[in-house]
């Protein structure tokens, strides 16, 4: 106990130099445990939203940047599929289809045309406002509610793809009327709509007004090619009806397909049928991609694990170091000690308690902080995983 | 209090050796040793403290025969019979004037931090002139106050002999006087008997008897 109260206080006189000793000794101890919390975290995020993605249809091409689009509504593009194999899957009767249009964004977050399906697979609920019923309407994810700051009675904007791009996707208002509960994933940064709304985006499908129709123009109309005619930049009430899509939905685009199969057996059929390399299109399966995603990530986390403890090594040293001249400093102090009948080992002792008490700190610390990661690993994967995308 | 006979001790590393034939010391009395530099005034301090062992010879301090206890014994005899005071004073800066005065019962089992030993320590430092002093760090005394702090330290343990090794050589004339004052009335009060080196002349009037420790010294013969 006298050593301990000598130490605490030395460690108080000295508070400055303690202190910097603590923070390096804590930041030595928290930054290894705090990267090994978030890779964690992460490795069991991104394999768990693969698990949960059992088979994955695409164009045939890069199967990450697939799965990057799909899963977690990256940048990458990948060629789009069209509908029909999202009706070939219905038709085969072995699962679920659920189209993923992720090619358009607003303010920053990713437009995700989908259809209901989506919002039971993925599990997800509303903690405010209602589901996507009408062409239009938004559902925002907990991440893009609170960083734009909207609710449910506001409106989003898409962006346009391209300001020369005079023939389609123009900016379309979106009354937002729903927002997700927070799951840290990708969901809580995405604009959901549903794929017909991706499309009047995309301009394949549109609204205006002065429609003439062939009856119209049987009874003497006298309809001519006009310009002018005004594009609605909004969905309402009053124009819903006048909004109609042109072509063949079998050739309408999706950006890829999420399929869930009935059973065991039927993924395996479905899978069968897309092995023809020859075929434009793909199933993969999201889990072996993100494994083999995340195998490549941890050979380079050995390699920061090293970087680490070799960086470890040399902190621990310089504290060392320091810990030693200190000693040295004190050898009048320790003199005096034993000149006034110090028992033996006291001297080491003291100085013991003082590293003791020192490392002591910097564990608490270093604890408090790896705490706060843990606790708060998932939002902040979600994010990182976010900043990614 | 201390009775030597036939004391030899010698530096290994060093020409020097240090022989004394008798020396003796009686409780209660005050003694102050002088001599040049290099005499082994503080080696025969340091020897009778049980610091050092001697090479031959027997110092008998109090009825116990120093140079016969092992090192754990040494160190518990210092603790608890003598009070040692320093030319530097010695003080960690670290602790206050309390906490140093106080220091002798962190460093030792021999010694038992009681009421009664935190009382006398605050009993010292009033009759010291520190009294309002306690709670300042060395920093912030004078020197003369710093080294009435080290006198409370050496006497707070109630020794029966106090070892003082110049400690007077780093104060003014005036703080000189007043300092060995203080430390004769204080182990006078204590019933301590008194053993000082010091190389100040002007002081060796308030002495009972003085040492002049140039005959002890002898080089080593190989």
């Amino acid at each position: 106990m006298n050593a301990l109260y000598l130490a605490f206080a030395y460690l108080r006189y000295h508070w400055a130099r303690s202190l910097v000793l603590t923070l390096v000794a804590a930041l030595i101890l928290f930054v290894p445990v705090a990267t090994q919390i978030l890779l964690s975290t992460s490795e069991r995020a991104l394999i768990a939203r693969g698990n949960a993605t059992p088979l994955l249809l695409g164009s045939r091409g890069s199967q990450l940047d697939l799965m990057m689009a799909a899963l977690y509504f990256s940048d990458e593009r990948p060629e789009p599929v069209p509908m029909r194999e999202v009706e070939a899957i219905w038709d085969s009767g072995l699962g679920i289809p659920i189209p993923v249009h992720a090619a358009f964004s607003s303010s920053g977050f990713r437009i995700v045309g989908t259809s209901l399906d989506y919002f039971d697979f993925r599990a997800l609920d509303l903690s405010e406002g209602r589901g996507l019923s009408i062409l239009g309407d938004a559902v925002i994810g907990a991440t893009v509610a609170s960083t734009l700051g909207k609710g449910v009675g506001d409106a989003l904007v898409s962006s346009p793809e391209n300001l020369f791009d005079l023939d389609g996707v123009y900016p379309l208002e979106m009354p937002i009327v729903g927002v997700l509960a927070p799951t840290n994933s990708p969901d809580d940064d995405a604009i959901f709509v549903d794929l017909k709304t991706a499309w009047v985006i995309q301009g394949i499908g549109h609204g205006h007004e002065d429609v003439v129709t062939a009856a119209q123009v049987a009874a003497g109309s006298e309809a001519v090619s006009n310009a002018a005619v005004v594009q609605y930049q909004r969905i309402t009430e009053d124009n819903i009806e006048s909004f109609h899509f042109h072509g063949s939905q079998d050739n309408f685009p999706t950006s890829a397909v999420i399929v869930v199969p009935n059973d065991t057996r039927a993924g395996t059929i479905l899978k069968g049928r897309y092995l023809d390399g020859e075929n434009p299109t793909q199933l993969i399966e999201p889990a072996s991609v993100i494994q083999g995603l995340v195998d490549r990530i941890f050979r380079i986390k050995s390699l920061l694990d090293v970087v680490t403890t070799i960086i470890a090594i040399a902190a621990f040293a310089a504290i060392g170091l320091a810990v030693f001249l200190s000693y040295r400093l004190r050898a009048k102090e320790i003199a005096t000690a034993v000149k006034l009948g110090a028992k033996r080992g006291m001297v080491l002792r003291l100085l013991s308690a003082e590293t003791f008490t020192l490392l002591s700190l910097s564990t608490m610390i270093a604890a408090i902080g790896a705490a706060i990661v843990a606790r708060n690993a998932e939002a902040w994967v979600g994010w990182l995983l976010s900043l990614g995308a | 209090m201390i009775n030597v006979q036939n004391l030899t001790f010698r530096y290994s590393a060093t020409s020097f050796q240090l022989r004394v034939p008798e020396f003796s010391l009686d409780d209660n009395e005050r003694v102050a040793i002088v001599g040049p530099s290099g005499s082994g005034k503080t080696t025969l301090l340091n020897l009778i403290a049980g610091i050092l062992t001697p090479d031959e010879g027997a110092i008998d301090v109090d009825g116990t025969n120093v140079s016969a206890l092992s090192d754990v014994q040494r160190r518990r005899f210092r603790a608890s019979t003598i009070g040692f005071v320093f030319q530097d004073f010695a003080l960690l800066d670290y602790l206050s004037a309390r906490q140093n005065i106080l220091y002798p019962y962190r460093i030792t089992p021999a010694l038992t931090l009681t009421s009664e030993a935190r009382e006398r320590a605050e009993a010292l430092a009033v009759s010291c002139g520190i009294g309002d002093k306690l709670d300042r760090h060395p920093s912030a005394l004078s020197q003369g106050e710093q080294q009435r702090v080290a006198i409370c330290r050496a006497l707070v343990t109630q020794p029966k002999l106090i070892l003082s090794d110049e400690a007077t050589g780093n104060l003014d004339p005036d703080s000189k006087a007043r300092i060995l004052d203080l430390l004769f009335e204080q182990a006078s009060e204590a019933g301590a008997a008194f053993l000082a080196v010091t190389h100040d002349h002007e002081l060796l009037p308030r002495f009972g008897r003085v040492l002049d420790f140039a005959q002890f010294r002898q080089e080593a013969t190989a």
